[in-house]
C-alpha cells in the first residue's frame, strides 16, 4: 500500500514541459524527501498531484493504494487522505479559521451527518496547543493578516486536523525561523505513523535536520537524478547542487 | 455554458439533489380560483375595476386615476437604467387577482392552498418560533395577517394597507404617498395606480417591539404583477423591527414586481426594515423604498437580494430632522441571467445627520451587478456625516460590476467618506479550499459567506441562516 507515481509528465497550459517523468513510491510509514534546485520542478510535482488546474498531465500514473489518484477531482483527492501544506497558503476572508477546517471535515461525513461541535474543538485545541498556536487562532479569518509562521503553523494544524493518509509538504520551511521550523517539526513528528507517508519538498537541508526521512530523493529538471538515504542531504549540503551538472547520466 | 448545462454534466448527485429541492421549494403553483381578475392590461378600466372589488374610498380613486396618467406619461428610466425594461409588456400583464376574501387571523380559515404554500414557505413555524405579526400575501390581497395579542392592547395597528387606509384614514392618510410621492418615479406611480395589499403598521409612543413583525410576499400565478403598498410609522420614541420575505414559482412569462414601501419615523423612534428576496429568475422587480426620519430618529435598510431577472432598488432615507441617522446595509447576489441594480439613496436635510451605506454584491457567471448610491448635503447645513462602502465580489471572468456613487456634499462643514473595492475569487483560493476537501459548490459559497460575515451579523440569527442556505445553494448551482 503505497503512493506511487510512475513515470509522470506534466507541462503547463502553454506547452512547456516540466515534468518529465517522473517515478517515485512512498510506501506507508516513510518519510520521503525531495530536494532540488529552484525550478527544478520539484513543487509542481506536489501540485500535479494534488489537481492543480494550471497543469496538464500528458503521461504516466499516480495511485493511491491502487487508485487512480490523476481520475479524482481536486477535492476527492483531499478526502481521499492527500494533504498538501502550501508554499503560499491562501488567504480566505471572513472565514474563520475553526470554520474552515471544520467545513473541511464535514465533507468528510456522510450525508445528513453533522460534526460534534464539543468534540471538534477539544481535538482543535489539543492540536493548537502542541503547535503553540493562540486560541484566538480559531476566529481570526483563514491566513488573512498571519505572519510567514502562522501561515505554515496553520498548515500544519489543518493537516493535524484532516489527519490524512499522505501528508505533501511544499517548501513548508521556506521563510521560517528556527522555532517555527521546530514546532512544524513537532506537528509532522507526532504524526509519523505505520499508517502515514509523508513528501517534504525542500530547497534546503535545514527541515531535514528535524524530521529525519527515510529517503531522500533529488530532482532536477523535472527528474528524479538521485536517490539515497538520509546522508544524501547532508552531502547536497555540503556540495551544493553543483554535482547535478557533472552528472547527467544519472538522468 | 449555460448554467442548467453544467447541472447536468458536472455535479454529483448529491449536488443535483440538493438544487433541485431547492427549485421546488418555492416553484410550485396551484390552480387559479381567483374570483376577481382584472384582465391583462392597465387602463381606466381596470383600476375602476380595482377600486370596485377593494371598495376604495373616493380619495383613493381619484389617487389611483391620477397616477395612472402619470405613469402613462413617464418613459421608462433607460437612459440611465438598463434597456431590460422595454421588454415589459405592460399590456400583457394581469394587476389584480383575488379570491375576494379578507385576510384571515387563524390560519385555519385560509384556504388550503394558500396554507399549504406559506407552510412549505416555513412562516407559521416561523410566526410560532420568533415572531411578533405576520401577513401573508398570495397574489394581490393578504390571506393571513395577524399579531400577538398583547400588541393590540397596546395600541399596535398591523394590518393589510386596504384595512389602513379604510379604517385607519386619520393615520394613514396624512402620510400615505408623502414619502414617496407618486411621480418619483414611473414605477412607484404604476404602484400608486394599481397597489393591492401590504401593510399598514403603526405603532404607538414610546412602544418598542421586541420581537419583528413579518409580511411574506408570495406570488402564485402567471403573467402577474405584484404591487404591495406598506406604510410603517412609527410613533415618538417607538421601535420596530420589520421583516420582509419573497418568492414565486419559475414561470416562462415574465412577471412583475413593483412595490412601494414608505417608512416614518417621528422623534426618537426608530425603523429597521429587513428583506430577504428570493424572486425566481422571471421577475422584473422595480422597488421603491424611502423612509423619513425625524429628530434623533433612526431608519434603517437592510436589503438582501437574491434571484429576480432585474432587481432595481435604492432604499433611501430622508434625514429631516437633527441628529436623525439613516442606514442602508445592503447584499446582492447576481448570477446568470440577473442584473441586481442596487443602491442607496441618503438625503441630508438637517443638522448634524449621520448615514452609513454599505453595500456588498456578489456576481456569479454572467451575473451582473452594478451600485448606485446617491449622498446628497446641501450647503447650508453642518455638521453632517457621511460613510460608503460598496465592495464588490466576482466569482468567473464573465462577471460585470459598475459602480455609480453620486456624492454631493455642499459647503464644508461635513465629513464623508467612501471606500470602494472589487475582488474575486481566484482560482488559488478555490484550489487551496478544495485540497480541504470542500468541493467547488461548498468552497465558492464558503468564499461568498465569508465575504458577506460582517453584513450577516446585521440580520436576525433566523434569517442569517436562511440567507446562508440561500447562498449555498446558489453557489452550488453555478458550478462550472
Amino acid at each position: 500500500m503505497s503512493l506511487h507515481i510512475q513515470d509522470l509528465r506534466a507541462t503547463l497550459e502553454d506547452g512547456t514541459e516540466i515534468l518529465k517523468g517522473v517515478t517515485l513510491e512512498i510506501p506507508k510509514g516513510e518519510v520521503h524527501a525531495i530536494m532540488g534546485p529552484n525550478g527544478s520542478g520539484k513543487s509542481t510535482l506536489s501540485k500535479v498531484i494534488a489537481g492543480h488546474e494550471s497543469y496538464v498531465v500528458t503521461g504516466g500514473s499516480v495511485t493511491l493504494d491502487g487508485e487512480d489518484v490523476l481520475e479524482m477531482s481536486i477535492d476527492e483527492r483531499s478526502r481521499a487522505g492527500v494533504f498538501m501544506a502550501f508554499q503560499y497558503p491562501s488567504e480566505v476572508p471572513g472565514v474563520s479559521n475553526a470554520n474552515f477546517i471544520r467545513a473541511a471535515l464535514q465533507a468528510r461525513l456522510p450525508k445528513g451527518e453533522e460534526i460534534d461541535a464539543v468534540a471538534f474543538y477539544k481535538s482543535l485545541y489539543k492540536k493548537m496547543d502542541l503547535l503553540d498556536m493562540d486560541r484566538k487562532f480559531t476566529a481570526r479569518a483563514v491566513n488573512e493578516g498571519f505572519s510567514g509562521g502562522e501561515k505554515k503553523r496553520n498548515e500544519i494544524l489543518q493537516m493535524m486536523m484532516l489527519d490524512p493518509v499522505y501528508g505533501i509538504l511544499d517548501e513548508t520551511d521556506s521563510g521560517l525561523d528556527i522555532d517555527a521550523l521546530k514546532v512544524v517539526a513537532k506537528g509532522v513528528n507526532a504524526m509519523r505513523s505505520p499508517e502515514r507517508g509523508f513528501l517534504l519538498i525542500t530547497h534546503y537541508q535545514r527541515l531535514l535536520n528535524y524530521i529525519e526521512p527515510d529517503h531522500v530523493h533529488v530532482m532536477s529538471e523535472g527528474r528524479i537524478v538521485k536517490s539515497g538515504g538520509a546522508g544524501l542531504a547532508l552531502e547536497l549540503e555540503e556540495k551544493g547542487y553543483e554535482f547535478l551538472k557533472e552528472e547527467p547520466a544519472l538522468a | 455554458m449555460s448554467f442548467e448545462e453544467n447541472n447536468s454534466a458536472l455535479l454529483d448527485e448529491e449536488t443535483h439533489e440538493a438544487i433541485n429541492i431547492d427549485r421546488t421549494k418555492g416553484d410550485f403553483t396551484f390552480p387559479e380560483r381567483h374570483k376577481y381578475d382584472a384582465g391583462r392590461g392597465l387602463t381606466g378600466k381596470t383600476i375602476d375595476y380595482i377600486c370596485d372589488v377593494k371598495k376604495d374610498p373616493q380619495w383613493v380613486r381619484e389617487f389611483r386615476h391620477k397616477a395612472l396618467k402619470t405613469f402613462l406619461s413617464k418613459p421608462n428610466p433607460t437612459h440611465w437604467a438598463t434597456k431590460d425594461l422595454e421588454n415589459i409588456d405592460f399590456d400583457k400583464i394581469r394587476y389584480y387577482l383575488s379570491d375576494g376574501e379578507k385576510p384571515k387571523r387563524s390560519w385555519d380559515e385560509v384556504p388550503p392552498e394558500v396554507l399549504e404554500t406559506f407552510e412549505r414557505l416555513g412562516i407559521p413555524e416561523q410566526e410560532r418560533a420568533f415572531l411578533a405579526g405576520v401577513e401573508a400575501q398570495y397574489d394581490s390581497e393578504a390571506s393571513y395577517s395577524n399579531m400577538k395579542e398583547e400588541l393590540s392592547k397596546q395600541g399596535v395597528i398591523f394590518v393589510s394597507s386596504a384595512e389602513g387606509l379604510k379604517e385607519h384614514e386619520e393615520i394613514f392618510r396624512p402620510w400615505f404617498g408623502k414619502v414617496i410621492p407618486t411621480a418619483d418615479n414611473k414605477y412607484s406611480a404604476l404602484n400608486s395606480a394599481v397597489f393591492s395589499g401590504g401593510s399598514f403598521i403603526y405603532i404607538p409612543k414610546g412602544v418598542k417591539l421586541k420581537q419583528p413583525l413579518q409580511a411574506y410576499f408570495r406570488i402564485n400565478s402567471e403573467s402577474f404583477g405584484q404591487f404591495e403598498r406598506t406604510l410603517i410609522i412609527a410613533d415618538e420614541g417607538a421601535e420596530v423591527t420589520y421583516m420582509e420575505g419573497c418568492t414565486a414559482p419559475k414561470f416562462e412569462t415574465a412577471t412583475l414586481h413593483s412595490a412601494v414601501v414608505e417608512l416614518v419615523a417621528l422623534k426618537g423612534a426608530k425603523i429597521q426594515y429587513i428583506t430577504v428576496q428570493n424572486w425566481s429568475s422571471n421577475v422584473f422587480n422595480l422597488v421603491t423604498k424611502r423612509g423619513l426620519a425625524m429628530e434623533d430618529a433612526e431608519v434603517r435598510w437592510i436589503d438582501c437580494n437574491i434571484g429576480s431577472r432585474l432587481t432595481m432598488k435604492y432604499p433611501g432615507v430622508i434625514m429631516k430632522g437633527e441628529r436623525a441617522r439613516g442606514e442602508v446595509v445592503s447584499i446582492a447576489l447576481a448570477n446568470t441571467n440577473q442584473h441586481q441594480d442596487t443602491g442607496a439613496k441618503m438625503i441630508h436635510a438637517a443638522n448634524n445627520t449621520t448615514s452609513n451605506v454599505v453595500s456588498k454584491s456578489i456576481s456569479v457567471g454572467e451575473g451582473r451587478s452594478t451600485y448606485r448610491g446617491q449622498v446628497h448635503i446641501p450647503k447650508h447645513l453642518k455638521g453632517c456625516k457621511n460613510n460608503t462602502e460598496c465592495d464588490a465580489l466576482l466569482i468567473n471572468s464573465n462577471s460585470r460590476t459598475d459602480t455609480y456613487p453620486a456624492i454631493s456634499v455642499k459647503g464644508n462643514r461635513h465629513a464623508t467618506q467612501h471606500e470602494a473595492s472589487v475582488s474575486q475569487v481566484s482560482e488559488e483560493m478555490l484550489f487551496y479550499m478544495q485540497q480541504r476537501g470542500i468541493d467547488e459548490g461548498h468552497a465558492m459559497s464558503l468564499a461568498v459567506n465569508g465575504f458577506i460575515n460582517d453584513l450577516v451579523r446585521e440580520f436576525p440569527m433566523e434569517y442569517s441562516v436562511e440567507l446562508k442556505r440561500l447562498i449555498d445553494l446558489e453557489m452550488e448551482g453555478s458550478v462550472g
